[in-house]
């Protein structure tokens, strides 16, 4: 492993969201949009449901949008024969992993600190924790999509392919994940499938910060999410094979 | 009689299923060595394994006397795949620059692998806005960061005019003047000629190693294309 090659690779993917204008205003523009259109829908009712709703779904946009561009960025490594080339030269897989990490991280920080702005600032958001503490929750559930999308793009052999695996991998967890129905007041089975899915402790946190904002709560939420994103990075090394067959 | 830079034995290849390499044994010496053979006969594969890249069944492949993908040789081999591996949302400089850095080399370097191929003009232009054969020459650029020992080269010239395939034909014979040997694959009979050896490939065996010369004696044939054709036919008559 070393630094000149990591930073290699972040840099170079960051120019490459650059240089792609659609995917700069999905990861940057669009979460904001949604997230206003949220509360523009819940504007007229009774109650704090936008309070309810809202964090839920920021935890929700860094690992959907990553996940989905990082398993067509690294589908096309894999099908272009870059990885292939890559691999032939001193790059670690841990080189090119964290490079990805590292770069979709530092574009989550920016997502998330424009969402929260307009959530807070804009929108009327209730937080009792502090801030900065969103952004510390979207960036490490920004690694976990990075990670996983990495890792499915092992078993996709076209971008089509890779996008099917968003119902798949996403959809249960975004039921799952307490939004629609409290974790605790779920059937036990579905609740039983819901502690093991990563983006309920990313919801947790956030739903914590506006809510009780016990900190302790959110540290080990984080904590939670940091296992799965690491465990998604080490299989997702073990699929990037300098050997293929 | 000098080291081979490249000493393969008996490595077998299987790919889906099928034995592509069936325990081949060859010897590669510095110089333009040209690897012949037609589509599907296992010239990419050989190649991969050459470079680390391809998953081997048995054998054994030595390069610049180090196992073939250990991590010495990472700096020293160029390796140019089949399709032109680029990042096609990046410039052409900006594709070098990735490289170099990957390799550790400073940006001069990248700046003169662009110049070597022709490319000086399109350095700024997004490479996927580039022809065909312009993109493979920002894939060969990439081979020649760093000034390799060895340059692994897997089609180099299809999709190329005349006039191009000789200055890179021109450039090889630079390159091995300069001490690095060069393996070039093709299917193009005609740039036979151009190499200081000839392996011709026929389904996953080594059916003639010699100078181009040797190969067109041994067979009494005008030129390589109607020697390899005496020779596939040959084999097959013996078969
Ligand atoms: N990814 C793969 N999986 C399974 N089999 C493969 C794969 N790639 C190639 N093969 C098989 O291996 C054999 C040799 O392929 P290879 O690519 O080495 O041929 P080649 O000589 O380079 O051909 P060409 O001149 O068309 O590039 C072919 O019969 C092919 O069907
Ligand atoms: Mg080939």
């Amino acid at each position: 492993m070393s630094p000149r090659i990591t930073w290699a690779v972040a840099g170079r993917v960051l120019t490459q969201v650059r240089r792609d204008h659609r995917t700069l205003a999905m990861l940057l523009v669009v979460p904001c949009v949604l997230i206003s259109l949220l509360w523009w829908m819940f504007e007229d009712l009774p109650g704090d449901l936008f309070d309810r709703f809202g964090p839920g779904l920021l935890a929700m946009f860094p690992f959907i949008v990553m996940f989905l561009v990082t398993s067509v960025t690294t589908l096309r490594e894999r099908s272009s024969g870059t990885l292939e080339r890559l691999l032939t030269m001193p790059m670690g897989k841990l080189d090119f992993l964290l490079g990805y990490a590292l770069a979709f991280g530092l574009l989550a920080a920016v997502q998330s600190a424009l969402a929260v702005a307009v959530s807070v600032g804009l929108l009327g958001l209730d937080v009792n924790g502090p801030v900065w503490l969103l952004g510390v929750v979207a960036v490490v559930d920004a690694v976990l999509g990075t990670a996983l999308g990495l890792l499915v793009s092992a078993f996709a052999t076209t971008e089509f392919q890779a996008v099917q695996f968003m119902p798949a991998f996403v959809l249960p967890q975004i039921l799952l994940c307490g939004l629609f129905v409290p974790r605790d007041q779920m059937p036990a089975v579905l609740e039983a499938i819901s502690n093991v899915l990563p983006l309920s402790y990313a919801v947790d946190a956030m739903q914590e910060l506006v809510g009780d904002a016990d900190q302790g709560e959110v540290w080990r939420s984080i904590a939670i999410v940091a296992c799965f994103a690491l465990a998604a990075l080490v299989l997702g090394a073990a699929t990037l094979r300098r050997r293929t067959p | 009689m000098m080291k081979n830079v490249i000493e393969v034995r008996d490595l077998t290849v299987v790919r889906g299923g099928r034995e592509v390499l069936p325990a081949i044994s060859l010897g590669v010496t510095a110089g333009v060595t040209g690897l012949l053979g037609p589509s599907g006969c296992g010239k990419s594969t050989l190649l991969r394994a050459l470079v680390g890249a391809q998953q081997v069944a048995s054998g054994s492949v030595e390069v610049l006397g180090e196992p073939a993908g250990s991590a010495a040789l990472r700096t020293r081999i160029g390796y140019v795949t089949q399709a032109a591996s680029v990042y096609d949302d990046l410039t052409v400089a900006e594709n070098l620059g990735f490289f170099a850095r990957v390799l550790g080399v400073d940006r001069s370097s990248a700046d003169e692998a662009i110049e070597v191929v022709g490319l000086a003009d399109q350095r700024q232009q997004v490479v996927g806005r580039l022809s065909g054969g312009q993109r493979s020459r920002v894939s060969l650029a990439v081979a020649l960061l760093g000034t390799p020992d060895l340059l692994v080269l897997d089609e180099p010239t299809v999709g190329l005019d005349p006039v191009l395939r000789r200055d890179l034909w021109e450039l090889f014979h630079r390159l091995a003047d300069g001490g690095a040997a060069v393996l070039v694959s093709s299917h193009v009979m005609d740039e036979a000629e151009r190499c200081h050896r000839l392996l011709l490939m026929r389904e996953g065996r080594i059916i003639a190693d010699g100078s181009p010369d040797e190969i067109r004696e041994s067979t009494g044939a005008a030129d390589i294309e109607h020697a390899f054709l005496h020779m596939v036919e040959g084999t097959e008559e013996a078969a």
